[in-house]
């Protein structure tokens, strides 16, 4: 299922100016960060890999995931899995649903579904909370639920959109390795996006600027 | 974004229902009105009321909206995040749901020599044992319907204004006029009333075109002989004999003449105050002194109005409810159910066919909308300045001028005096309103949560229903008061595409408010305001009830 996530040539500009510039592989269960200051350039190549990118970008290259062409793909066709910088947990849902909506369609009947939905709560130690508000979680309770619905939906590779900027110092390094070692248990080829040294060196993997120049962490 | 499909069409198909009947009807309302060498202008340049008419248009309309403007600005500017302020709103909120005919009912009921207000001065006051012969409703001038136009068009105007102050950042702007020195009200008229107008702008020209042209309002509180030109063009149409018909017609183009010529006067005095406003903003002033009068003015001014159509529909109310009320008393002396008992079966079955009428032409309005708002997000389009002035389009153009020709067509047609008829023409007026009232709502939504369902797998119709339908079940249900609302108060519609065979509350309480039973008026209005007001209660308590344990979703601000 999980695969390898390939930018091939993948170049954007937008007036002119090149923003992204980037021609690499990420093999399943490695985390490559993509750094850099914000404005420059990563929601950019994070938007592109989505395929939100807004029409005021020039993109050229293609996006393989598994050696599938995705460049054309709507986002909900794509497979790629997103952790936001904020849970973006749907508030009018409880928690169980937020999992469930995850859920491929394919996994049919209530009880298989709650049976997924309890399963997922118990590995991010949240056991018995499917019927809670989501807005009565902490913040750290939230993003586990986060991560573990974005991995109940069976994404083929995973972009990490700086998920751990907004949480506090004790709970970050926590919440962290909570979700790097899912992804490396997954085997996900994963791309984290970031402005924090720490978070890179944490991947523990390569680490790049929008513009493909290799950094050091 | 996810290819082309039925919705991309919504925009277009939306914007061509409301467009295509306003000049369809134009067309058929000029037509007739030139033909057989234009007899019809020439019997309506004969007329006698023709100029008495003609300055009664333009007077209340012009002299309603500029009130109203007036009254709305001295609202905002002087009394803005005061604890009266929000006093004032709670009042002014609610009574934009009451139809423009059962507040004018209230207010005839109220200020009539036989009214309200004259038994709760009589006779200790002065001394009236019987009415007295005064001409205070349907007065010459057009005084009382100017009155009823400003009480019904201030809560309008007010709540506009209060939706477009978060995009003029007035409390920021405020705080450093002031800071520099400035008075309140000098501050506000410098620093925030430039963008706030301009968001005031197309709502300001509908009230001036309904204020030139409103039907019931003019028959209830307006003069009567002449009529308004409007008022009359309508009697003119139901002129059995032809010459009535293209009489009519050519009164309907002189309305569309005179309100084309309010809007480009309007918009030629905006030009001429624009340099004014800026040559006034460079001499500094500060103006102090005007501050205590105007929050005098402008609490006064709000409270009247609310005041007046509030003691006007409890007048209404105690009227439907009213045994023996003889003329000094200021109360019934008994209560009783006999009017609503006896009107019983004719309530329910008028009440049925209104909800009916109003609930298919929401619904149908809705759904357009949402379509339109879904392409708009799914697509990328940005409406164009066309597109909303194609959405004001049913607004500015005055119903007399459009409706007699639509009405004409239905005839044709066979159409005309059906159920579904009705519905279309409602569409066309509850659509705009459904548009505005949701619009903001729909697009202020966190597109994040669009992009995290979409990441999650889930195709954009599943985004759209599981997500943001429900999220936005607040504004949705609130779009569907004021479009429930909207419907239920359309006279004209109702009445010239209806053939008369049609009857809603609206038109029965404007056929009864001729005759004198202020009881049966008075069921009837309360009935016409209660059913818009429980619209707007079931919006608020659904989404109260529904997200009960759903703290993310509760009103915020």
């Amino acid at each position: 299922m999980s695969g390898k996530l390939t930018l091939e040539q993948l170049s954007i500009t937008r007036a002119g100016v090149p923003l992204v510039a980037l021609d690499l592989s990420v093999a399943p269960g490695e985390v490559l960060t993509i750094m850099g200051a914000s404005g420059s350039g990563k929601s950019t190549a994070l938007a592109a890999i989505l395929g939100t990118l807004a029409p005021a970008f020039r993109m050229t290259g293609r996006i393989l995931l598994s050696g599938r062409d995705v460049t054309a793909l709507p986002l909900h066709k794509r497979r790629i899995g997103l952790l936001f910088q904020d849970d973006v947990l749907f508030p009018h849902l409880s928690v169980g649903d937020n999992l469930a909506f995850a859920l491929p369609p394919q996994l049919g009947g209530r009880r298989a579904r709650q049976a997924a939905v309890e399963r997922a709560l118990e590995q991010a130690g949240l056991p018995g909370f499917a019927p809670r508000d989501p807005a009565t979680l902490s913040g750290g309770q939230r993003a586990r639920v986060a991560l573990m619905r974005t991995l109940l939906a069976e994404p083929c590779a995973l972009l990490l959109d700086e998920p751990f900027s907004r949480l506090d110092a004790d709970l970050r390094a926590q919440i962290r390795s909570f979700v790097l070692d899912r992804v490396r248990d997954q085997g996900l080829a994963a791309i984290l996006v970031t402005h924090d040294a720490e978070d890179a060196r944490a991947a523990a993997g390569r680490v790049v600027s929008p513009l493909g120049i290799a950094l050091s962490p | 974004m996810t290819g082309t499909g039925p919705l991309r069409w919504a925009p277009g198909l939306t914007l061509c229902l409301l467009a295509v009947p306003v000049a369809a009807g134009l067309i058929g309302t000029l037509v007739p009105a030139f033909a057989q060498d234009a007899a019809g202008f020439r019997a309506l340049l004969d007329w006698p009321g023709l100029p008495r008419a003609v300055a009664l248009s333009v007077g209340t309309g012009l002299g309603a909206t500029l009130i109203s403007l007036v009254i709305t600005l001295l609202l905002v500017a002087s009394l803005w995040g005061s604890r009266v302020f929000a006093v004032i709103q709670q009042l002014l909120a609610p009574l934009l749901a009451v139809p423009h005919a059962a507040a004018a009912l209230g207010l005839a009921f109220l200020i009539a020599p036989s009214g309200w207000l004259a038994r709760l001065v009589s006779p200790w006051a002065t001394g009236w044992t019987q009415p007295p012969d005064l001409l205070i409703l349907n007065d010459p001038l057009g005084l009382s319907l100017l009155l009823g136009l400003v009480s019904k068009e201030v809560p309008f105007l007010f709540l506009m204004a209060l939706a477009a102050l978060p995009q003029t950042d007035m409390a920021r702007r405020l705080n450093v006029a002031q800071s520099l020195g400035a008075g309140r009200t000098a501050s506000f008229a410098i620093a925030v009333f430039p963008s706030l107008y301009r968001q005031l702008r197309l709502p300001l020209y509908a009230v001036l075109a309904y204020s030139m042209t409103a039907v019931d309002m003019a028959i209830i509180l307006g003069p009567t002989r002449p009529t308004s030109l409007s008022a009359q063009v309508v009697i003119w149409m139901a002129d059995p004999n032809l010459t009535g018909r293209s009489t009519a017609a050519a009164g309907a183009v002189l309305q569309l003449v005179l309100v084309l010529g309010a809007l480009a006067l309007w918009a030629g005095a905006e030009r001429l105050g624009k340099p004014v406003l800026t040559r006034i903003a460079f001499a500094g002033p500060r103006a102090h002194g005007l501050d205590p009068a105007a929050r005098l003015l402008a609490i006064i001014a709000g409270l009247l109005c609310a005041g007046a159509l509030i003691l006007g529909l409890a007048g209404l109310a105690l009227w439907s409810f009213a045994g023996l009320w003889q003329f000094p008393d200021a109360v019934p002396a008994n209560l009783t159910l006999a009017t609503w008992t006896r009107a019983a079966p004719d309530l329910v079955l008028t009440g049925g066919v209104t909800l009916g009428i109003a609930a298919l032409a929401t619904l149908m309005s809705l759904a357009l909308v949402l379509a339109c708002l879904e392409a708009e997000h799914r697509f990328a389009l940005t409406p164009g300045a066309g597109a909303i002035w194609v959405l004001y389009l049913p607004l500015l153009v005055p119903q007399v001028a459009f409706l007699p020709g639509l009405q004409l067509a239905a005839l044709r047609s066979g159409a005309e005096g059906t159920v579904l008829a009705v519905v279309a023409a409602h569409l066309i007026f509850v659509l705009p309103y459904v548009f505005l009232s949701l619009a903001p709502a729909w697009r202020a939504w966190d597109g994040r949560i669009a992009v995290a369902g979409l990441a999650l797998g889930a195709t954009p119709d599943r985004v759209f229903w599981r997500l943001r339908l429900p999220m936005l079940l607040r504004p949705v249900l609130t779009a569907t008061a004021v479009g429930l609302a909207v419907s239920i108060g359309q006279y004209l519609p109702t009445l010239l595409i209806g053939g008369g065979r049609i009857e809603t509350l609206t038109t029965e309480a404007v056929a009864l408010s001729s005759g004198g039973n202020r009881r049966l008026i008075g069921a009837y209005a309360l009935l016409q305001m209660v059913l818009p007001a429980l619209g707007f209660a079931l919006a608020l308590l659904l989404p109260a009830l529904v997200f009960r344990n759903r703290r993310g979703m509760a009103v915020s601000g």
